[in-house]
């Protein structure tokens, strides 16, 4: 057990597997001085420029080079600095490491873990803040994980560095700075949520950063007698059906929050699974669909803050 | 060149025209398209792109290639799937959809791939297998491994942005990689030259520091000497290189596109210099050619290719489940 930052415990997640494996390599714009959010320091120093590579700003190149990399055997982690710019990248993504191992029949895999930060940052405006997690859960071949965590960022990354299969790995922004104890030898199951609190009337489900407002809502939710039950995804895709259901049908609520745009977001996918499934009434909550702006008074409008949860949470009690 | 040798290319080039004749006549009423409706009766369904009449590029190219070298192709890549040694049956069985192919059924013509003789992949999308291929290389020169990689894409490729990323990503890397720029000056049913500024992929590349040759590529031998030289180079370690062949599509688009927008003398032209026409001419004209052996390297090309088709047609669908196999490990068994 150690504390440490998430971006710390990023940084040693890929330090120990680099040290487990001499076919993980890390490239990305940045990456030898550290990543720009510190989250692979002292990894060039360690490994050398051979295996911890910088790159031109290439998007397309870089992850595309991923995945050739990764189809002659070795295990790329590729850096995209921010979500936003990914999206130069969405060939080489979607229609390459996502489809390689159907499209050719199995002859080849793409073991890579795509790091691509997302979530409003401070005023950072419509570039540089966006939640697109729903993208990449709507295509076949992807995992798509968003730790909350120091613990589970390291344990995620590192289940997600030995699944085998393509990973759209989110981080948020906000959260590189977050402390919390680590311990190294905890292993993760890919698609496992975590139960943060346990509750009777009602089931909030959320991911990432915005679970803070979720705790927050959740104490004054108590304070006024409605008992909710708090559960981290941990991963988009495989999401964790049973938990989430199994939650669900006990307390016959459910509320899903996130930070991404509400309108096609993947609370819509868990809302409507728990409604089929279980016949619970269900709510969503999330950004209106609107650019994330610049000027404080604009940025708060597609933040989702504790209040806003607990009104949600009351309106679906009734 | 001696005759034994031009006999080797020529052999290359025959299969894979008898492969591509063949395909083509399979494939008619495969897909609707250019006024046609699919009709259900198509061996071979979907968008076909045929390499008729571009064969002495990838037969030129590709002698010079190992096994465990690598090669990225492109929609239009059965010849250079086949001149890296990929086997013709699997082929045509994949493009029967059967479960046979090298891909299972689950890729067909536009995403044939036998990573057994290193070939990872004909690509859907134009210009998509550069950057895999300088991954490719880069993972060769990270593992110290002996090898190389070849990437063909087309001339439509060079207008897009993967093109320079890869290219530049090569060199900085001094990266072993032949780029191959198939040059048969159509982008679909649209001709390349008003849409290309500058002198095209050699040019592009030369700017970029990385030394490139334009060849005939129309005739094999010219191809086969030019490959050589620049696969040389870049197995010696001096990074990467570019090899600009001007051939000619013979057909159009794909294989139900009559190319009715081609300008008539055009065509006449580029059969003119058909290349495996050519290559025959001069084949005959060297000492110790043989009509006899000729003949018969081009008769075992049809009775494969022949053989391939009832393969093809007598293997067994893949079954429905497969549909769900190889989409993903994490989370398999969850698709909805």
């Amino acid at each position: 057990m150690a504390l440490m930052t998430y971006a710390e415990a990023a940084a040693l997640a890929v330090g120990h597997a680099m040290a487990a494996d001499d076919q993980v390599v890390v490239l990305g714009e940045d990456v030898g001085r550290g990543g720009i959010f510190g989250q692979y320091k002292g990894l060039q120093q360690r490994f050398g420029e051979q295996r911890v590579i910088d790159t031109p700003i290439s998007e397309a190149a870089i992850l595309g080079a991923g995945v050739g990399m990764a189809l002659a055997g070795l295990r790329p982690v590729v850096e995209m600095r921010v979500v936003d710019f990914a999206l130069c990248a969405m060939d080489e993504i979607a229609n390459q490491a996502a489809k390689n191992r159907y499209m050719f029949g199995g002859q080849g895999r793409v073991p890579m873990v795509v790091r691509m930060p997302i979530g409003i940052w401070d005023a950072s405006a419509a570039q540089h803040s966006q939640s697109l997690e729903s993208w990449f859960a709507h295509l076949p071949g992807l995992v798509v994980v968003c730790p909350a965590t120091p613990q589970d960022n390291y344990s995620l990354l590192r289940a997600a560095l030995d699944c085998g299969d393509p990973v759209v790995f989110m981080e948020h922004k906000t959260l590189w700075g977050l402390s919390g104890e680590v311990d190294a030898s905890l292993q993760l199951e890919l698609g496992r949520a975590a139960t943060l609190c346990r509750g009777t009337q009602l089931t909030i489900v959320s991911w990432s950063r915005q679970l803070q407002a979720c705790a927050e809502a959740c104490e004054q939710l108590a304070s006024q007698g409605i008992d909710a039950e708090l559960i981290d995804l941990r991963c988009i895709w495989p999401w964790d059906r049973d938990a989430v259901l199994a939650s669900c049908a006990r307390t016959g609520h459910l509320l899903v929050v996130h930070e991404a745009v509400q309108v096609a977001g993947f609370g819509a996918e868990i809302a409507a699974s728990a409604a089929e499934a279980t016949g619970c009434k269900v709510k969503r909550l999330g950004a209106p669909r609107i650019p994330v702006g610049y000027a404080p008074v604009l940025e708060a409008q597609s933040r989702i803050v504790a209040s806003d949860i607990v009104a949600a949470a009351k309106a679906l009690r009734g | 060149m001696d005759a034994k040798q031009l006999l080797a290319l020529l052999r290359t080039m025959l299969r894979i025209r008898a492969f591509e004749n063949a395909a083509e006549a399979a494939s008619q009423g495969g897909v609707s398209a250019y006024g046609k409706a699919a009709d259900g009766s198509a061996k071979v369904r979907g968008p076909l792109h045929l390499s008729t009449g571009q064969e002495a590029v990838p037969a030129g190219v590709c002698v010079h290639l190992r096994r465990e070298d690598y090669l990225t192709s492109t929609h239009r890549g059965h010849g250079h799937t086949l001149a890296k040694g990929a086997d013709l049956g699997a082929m045509m069985a994949e493009l029967f959809g059967k479960a046979t192919g090298f891909n299972g059924g689950k890729g067909g013509s536009m995403h044939i791939a036998d990573f057994s003789v290193g070939m990872l992949g004909a690509n859907g999308v134009v210009a998509a297998g550069l950057p895999i291929a300088v991954g490719a290389a880069h993972a060769q020169k990270l593992q110290k491994r002996d090898a190389i990689t070849a990437c063909f894409f087309g001339d439509g490729a060079i207008n897009r942005g993967p093109f320079l990323e890869a290219l530049n990503w090569a060199q900085v890397y001094a990266l072993p990689v032949l780029f191959v720029c198939e040059d048969n000056r159509w982008s679909a049913t649209t001709a390349s030259g008003p849409m290309i500024a500058g002198d095209g992929a050699a040019a592009r590349a030369a700017s970029l520091g990385i030394a490139a040759l334009q060849v005939d590529g129309n005739d094999v031998a010219a191809v086969h000497e030019a490959a050589g030289r620049l696969v040389a180079e870049v197995r010696a370690g001096a990074g990467p290189r570019l090899l600009q062949a001007i051939t000619y599509r013979i057909k159009g688009h794909v294989s139900v596109d009559p190319a009715a927008y081609r300008d008539a003398g055009e065509l006449a032209a580029a059969i003119e210099t058909d290349p495996i026409a050519r290559a025959r001419a001069a084949y005959l004209q060297l000492p110790g050619a043989s009509p006899a052996a000729l003949q018969a390297v081009e008769q075992q090309a049809e009775a494969e290719v022949q053989a391939a088709l009832t393969a093809a047609e007598a293997a067994p669908w893949p079954e429905a489940a497969a549909a769900f196999g190889d989409v993903q490990t994490t989370g398999a068994g969850q698709w909805r």
